[in-house]
């Protein structure tokens, strides 16, 4: 399978933004643990494994908060990285 | 099984503390004070006569067949206008009672044909029996003088006859309209001798405001309003109670049958969801079941570009499975999933997900849920602690203030909606918050006291302006915030919502609506004892629906209106059994009960019980499914009783999704549109053959009961048992009992339901567990399911779905009465009548624009899609709003909602797309080619017999 990811990386950016829009309002480090627990309780893992390879592409597009939460989520979560 | 007839007491119960005690034929009765005569005699068992008294309707003392007389007092009072009274001695039955009822009988037959032994209500007629009962003999009046007799027939309705020549004018139907539906399209035309009943400004039923709810045929005591299939078919001899299968009130009825054929559904008057009343589609559109479009042999094909070939059960089964067998193998376990129904059984929902999370040993289960109240599920969970509505439908019945929020319940929870409106006509006060002048903001007797109209996507900027409102006037209950809530998530949200950015005057800007109408309704809404908030679609589907709903929570905790009758936070279910569908681990995160699957005792539960190991990670929603099915690694599906191809946002997205897939099986009644895409169909029933219990949106659990046999030879969950035994994970139920005591087995909320107390006590609310064994009407009573009540941080993020120069116009979609859902049940009944097919509201002002007139076809574009169909201007919509519905194959009005949707849930946004409306003369491009790819698809080769 050469594109496992269930979304392009644009629809994948897309929601994580949104979910990192509802946890702006909070202080930093519960909206980052907010985003974080979101996308680990709700995605799919190859929803997750699309979005760890973006982020590891640079992650084009990503707000930082959605960014920092998802870093946090890619290091507890190595065994979704891609290495493609 | 007998024909069921419940005890008609004349008058309505009345509840009071007081008690009185009298004599009736020397019987001592005692009654609640305010109780008629009648009542407390037919609480005796005696029937006084009567015919203008029935116990839905007020009393009215027309027809003077009830007179009774009381020692010590004058004349022959009406027994059903007068009220008990503490040592009252009554006598029924008297020989000048019976000389003046005689008296009367004999005037009312002196105007009715005597056609008894044709007429279609024999043996059901009210008339008839009355003058069994006073004992007529003679008519002396002949019928020489002036009558009735020749007056017309109106058979307009679809379903009903009006024959105004056995009319006795007792004005019940007209009551019957006022005071159970509330539309108030009868009225009595003129006067004395010349005295009709006529539905509006003297049109014919179907030309009137009548919305053929059917309580005014339930109320006729002659034959004057019939039912045409009973009129074709003859009296029914038996009657089955069970579950209605549209919309979320979850009405009782009675199928009343004469052997497998239903004459009539008739609402039941025990049912606690609808206490006897109905709407057109429960009562009257249930001719689907027997449509000769419904499919009853299973069906298969190598590719969607082949005829269906008709196969028996067993190649059908072994086919579906062989193939969700070899895409396992060749692509990985997380390549296949499914979706369960909300029309389907509790029990059925159940053994779908069991399958898929079992069977297929992946948590791929999805539910139409998640295009309609998933952020329900979401929003509310995170505030109170559990995904469902705070009351019982009856709690409206004792509401002050009623805030219905993108809802238009007189459409799509019409039942609901009379109860709600008798409510308001006593005096409860009435917001709306809606774009659209819906009928609830000024209808007959009913006038909102304020009309939010809203742009469309800024439900957050509402909420969190009433909030704002709330607490900077000191408007909040901080008594029970206090007690109830947690105080640090309280005392942050208080302070975001105080905010300046947050006030009524600053979010003007983005909502529309003044900010001295918001300041109005928060002042009303807070400043009650019992304020209710009823939503509906109109909250959910949007990019902030989960939001949305945190915000409702938020405003309902701030005032104390959460955890007592009147009040709460509810939710206007859409399908039957939505809610069901949810309790039943339906969605790719939580197991039954709202158990998330990563919960380790809980999967364990599971593992033990199903002799399985679960993933512990969560599985694909739908739009996920169809995004892995793009991508390629999502490559079959089995999809019960939903039509993603017709009711999922942007049509061109889904099918393509599908059409990626290398094996869909549809189980359904009829081929509808996703099976367009399938490679398997097997057959379903329709809810008069299931055997089951659907939840409703106030949570109740009722029994739906099979009235006739299964047509295609199974029910559902024998279906799905045979797949799964076939997949080789084995299923053994012999009957859906058996999978409702596993569900109450491994769900807490359900631990004391079983079949057996659902006959007992009729249906329960759950949770129904050791702490509530006979249900739980009201949630949250003195605390949270969460324990403490959460404040949420609501910030207004506006939809990324912008109107500019391309799109400069906002659609928004939904339904109307006649019609549900994708339409595949109502568009095969008579309801066409009222709706023969979608169109487009455009207001005035933006039709003038473009040049456009009533009737003219338009062009409807988004960035995602285009469809053409015709327009109708109209005043409900605010100018730079259009809105259309989804009812019709043809339309295809999700060709055009786009695929975004809500942060939390994935609920598609339908409610706001960005369009431009144009005039046009032709079909669009995609209507024209899936018309002709739909033929195609759909071709049969049958079996020989």
């Amino acid at each position: 399978m050469s594109n496992d990811h269930a979304g392009g990386s644009d629809t994948l950016v897309r929601m994580a933004n949104q979910i990192a829009d509802f946890f702006q309002g909070y202080p930093e480090a519960e909206g980052v643990e907010g985003v974080a627990t979101h996308i680990r309780k709700f995605w799919d893992p190859r929803m997750r494994r699309g979005i760890f390879a973006h982020l590891a592409a640079g992650g084009a597009g990503l707000k930082p908060l959605a960014r920092t939460a998802l870093e946090k989520l890619a290091a507890e979560q190595p065994h979704l990285k891609e290495s493609a | 099984m007998t024909l069921i007839k419940e005890t008609d007491y004349g008058t309505p119960i009345r509840l009071s503390a007081r008690m009185v005690t009298l004599s009736i034929d020397g019987q001592e009765i005692t009654v609640p004070e305010g109780t008629s005569i009648m009542r407390a005699a037919m609480e005796l068992g005696t029937k006084i006569p009567k015919l203008c008294a029935t116990d839905s309707l007020e009393a009215f003392g027309s027809c003077r067949l009830c007179a009774v007389e009381i020692e010590g007092r004058r004349g022959t009072p009406a027994s059903c206008t007068t009220p008990v009274e503490s040592g009252l001695k009554v006598w029924t039955q008297t020989g000048k009672l019976s000389k003046l009822r005689r008296n009367i009988m004999e005037l009312y037959i002196s105007d009715h044909p005597l056609d008894c032994l044709t007429c279609a209500a024999n043996g059901d007629c009210e008339l008839q029996d009355m003058a069994g009962v006073v004992g007529l003999r003679e008519v002396r009046y002949g019928f020489a003088g002036e009558n009735h007799l020749d007056a017309a027939k109106d058979e307009s309705n679809p379903y009903f006859t009006f024959d105004a020549s056995k009319c006795i004018v007792c004005s019940r139907c007209v009551r019957a309209c006022e005071e159970v539906q509330g539309t108030f399209a009868l009225t009595i035309d003129s006067r004395g001798f010349a005295s009709t009943v006529s539905a509006g400004q003297k049109e014919d039923f179907l030309g009137s405001e009548c919305v053929s709810c059917g309580a005014c045929v339930q109320a006729c005591p002659t034959a004057t309003l019939m039912e045409k299939t009973v009129i074709e078919a003859g009296q029914p001899e038996h009657s089955v109670v069970t579950t209605c299968a549209y919309c979320g009130v979850g009405c009782s009825f009675k199928a009343e049958m004469r052997g497998t054929e239903v004459v009539r559904m008739t609402p039941y008057k025990d049912g606690e969801a609808n206490h006897g009343h109905s709407c057109v589609k429960g009562r009257f559109a249930w001719g689907y079941a027997t449509h000769k479009d419904r499919i009853t042999k299973p069906m298969i094909r190598e590719k969607i570009t082949d005829p269906w070939r008709e196969v028996s059960w067993e190649e059908a089964i072994g086919h579906a499975a062989n193939e969700f067998k070899r895409i396992q193998a060749k692509y990985g376990k997380g390549a296949v999933g499914g979706i369960t129904s909300s029309r389907c059984t509790n029990e059925e929902t159940y053994l779908v997900q069991k399958l898929i999370r079992a069977g297929f040993g992946v948590n791929n289960v999805d539910t139409c849920a998640r295009v309609c109240h998933s952020p329900t599920g979401y929003g509310l969970s995170q505030t109170f602690g559990t995904s469902a509505g705070t009351q019982n439908f009856d709690s409206v019945r004792e509401a002050d203030v009623i805030m219905v929020i993108g809802a238009n319940p007189t459409d799509g929870h019409p039942v609901f909606a009379s109860h709600m409106k008798k409510r308001l006509r006593q005096g409860a006060k009435l917001i709306v918050v809606d774009p659209r002048r819906i009928d609830l903001v000024k209808s007959a007797h009913i006038k909102a006291d304020y009309h939010l109209p809203l742009r469309p996507g800024t439900n957050v900027a509402i909420i969190n302006a009433m909030a704002h409102v709330i607490v900077t006037e000191g408007l909040v209950d901080e008594a029970y915030v206090a007690e109830r809530c947690d105080k640090m998530e309280f005392d942050r949200w208080r302070a975001f919502v105080a905010e300046e950015r947050n006030s009524p005057e600053a979010l003007e800007q983005y909502t529309g609506v003044p900010a001295a109408d918001v300041r109005g309704a928060a002042r009303l809404y807070a400043g009650v004892k019992n304020a209710a908030i009823y939503y509906g679609l109109g909250v959910t589907e949007h990019s902030q629906g989960s939001t949305m709903v945190m915000g409702m929570a938020n405003l309902a905790m701030a005032t104390g209106h959460v955890g007592h009758v009147g009040a709460g936070v509810n939710p206007l279910r859409g399908q039957n059994n939505v809610q069901g569908s949810c309790d039943m681990g339906s969605f790719p995160h939580e197991l039954p009960g709202y158990r998330h699957i990563s919960t380790d005792d809980v999967r364990e539960q599971f593992n033990q019980a199903w002799g399985v190991t679960l993933d512990p990670e969560p599985g694909l929603r739908i739009p996920n499914m169809l995004d892995a099915a793009i991508d390629g690694s999502f490559k079959g599906i089995y999809i019960q009783g939903e039509d993603i191809a017709q009711s999922d946002p942007n049509i061109k997205h889904v099918t393509a999704g599908l059409a990626a897939m290398e094996c869909v099986v549809v189980q359904d009644i009829f081929l509808n549109e996703t099976a367009n895409y399938a490679h398997v169909f097997l057959p379903g029933t329709t809810f008069l053959e299931k055997d089951g219990t659907f939840t409703n949106a106030e949570r109740r659990i009722n029994r739906v009961r099979r009235a006739v046999p299964p047509a295609p030879g199974y029910a559902d969950w024998e279906v799905t048992m045979m797949l799964s035994n076939a997949l080789g994970y084995p299923m053994h139920y012999n009957h859906p009992s058996e999978i409702m005591d596993e569900i109450a087995a491994l769900t807490p909320t359900f631990k004391n339901v079983s079949y057996a107390l659902l006959e007992e006590k009729g249906s329960v609310q759950w949770p129904c567990n050791d702490a509530a064994p006979e249900g739980t009407p009201t949630m949250h009573i003195g605390k949270f399911v969460r324990g403490k009540g959460r404040f949420m941080i609501t910030e207004f993020v506006p939809t990324e779905e912008k109107v500019g120069p391309r799109f400069p116009l906002l659609l928004t979609t939904g339904r109307i009465l006649s019609q549900y859902n994708v339409g595949a049940q109502t568009r095969r009944t008579h309801n066409v009548a009222w709706h023969p097919e979608d169109v487009l509201e455009i207001h005035p002002h933006d039709a003038e624009q473009r040049g456009i007139r009533e009737g003219d076809n338009v062009s409807v574009m988004s960035r995602v899609g285009e469809t053409t169909l015709k327009a109708v201007i109209s005043e409900r919509m605010q100018p730079g709003v259009v809105y259309t519905t989804f009812h019709h194959v043809g339309t295809g009005a999700n060709v055009i909602t786009t695929d975004f949707s809500d942060w939390a849930t994935n609920c598609p946004e339908y409610k706001v797309t960005a369009v431009e409306v144009r005039l046009s003369n032709m079909q669009s491009e995609w209507q024209r080619d899936y018309a002709l790819f739909r033929d195609a698809a759909r071709r049969i080769n049958r079996a020989a017999e």
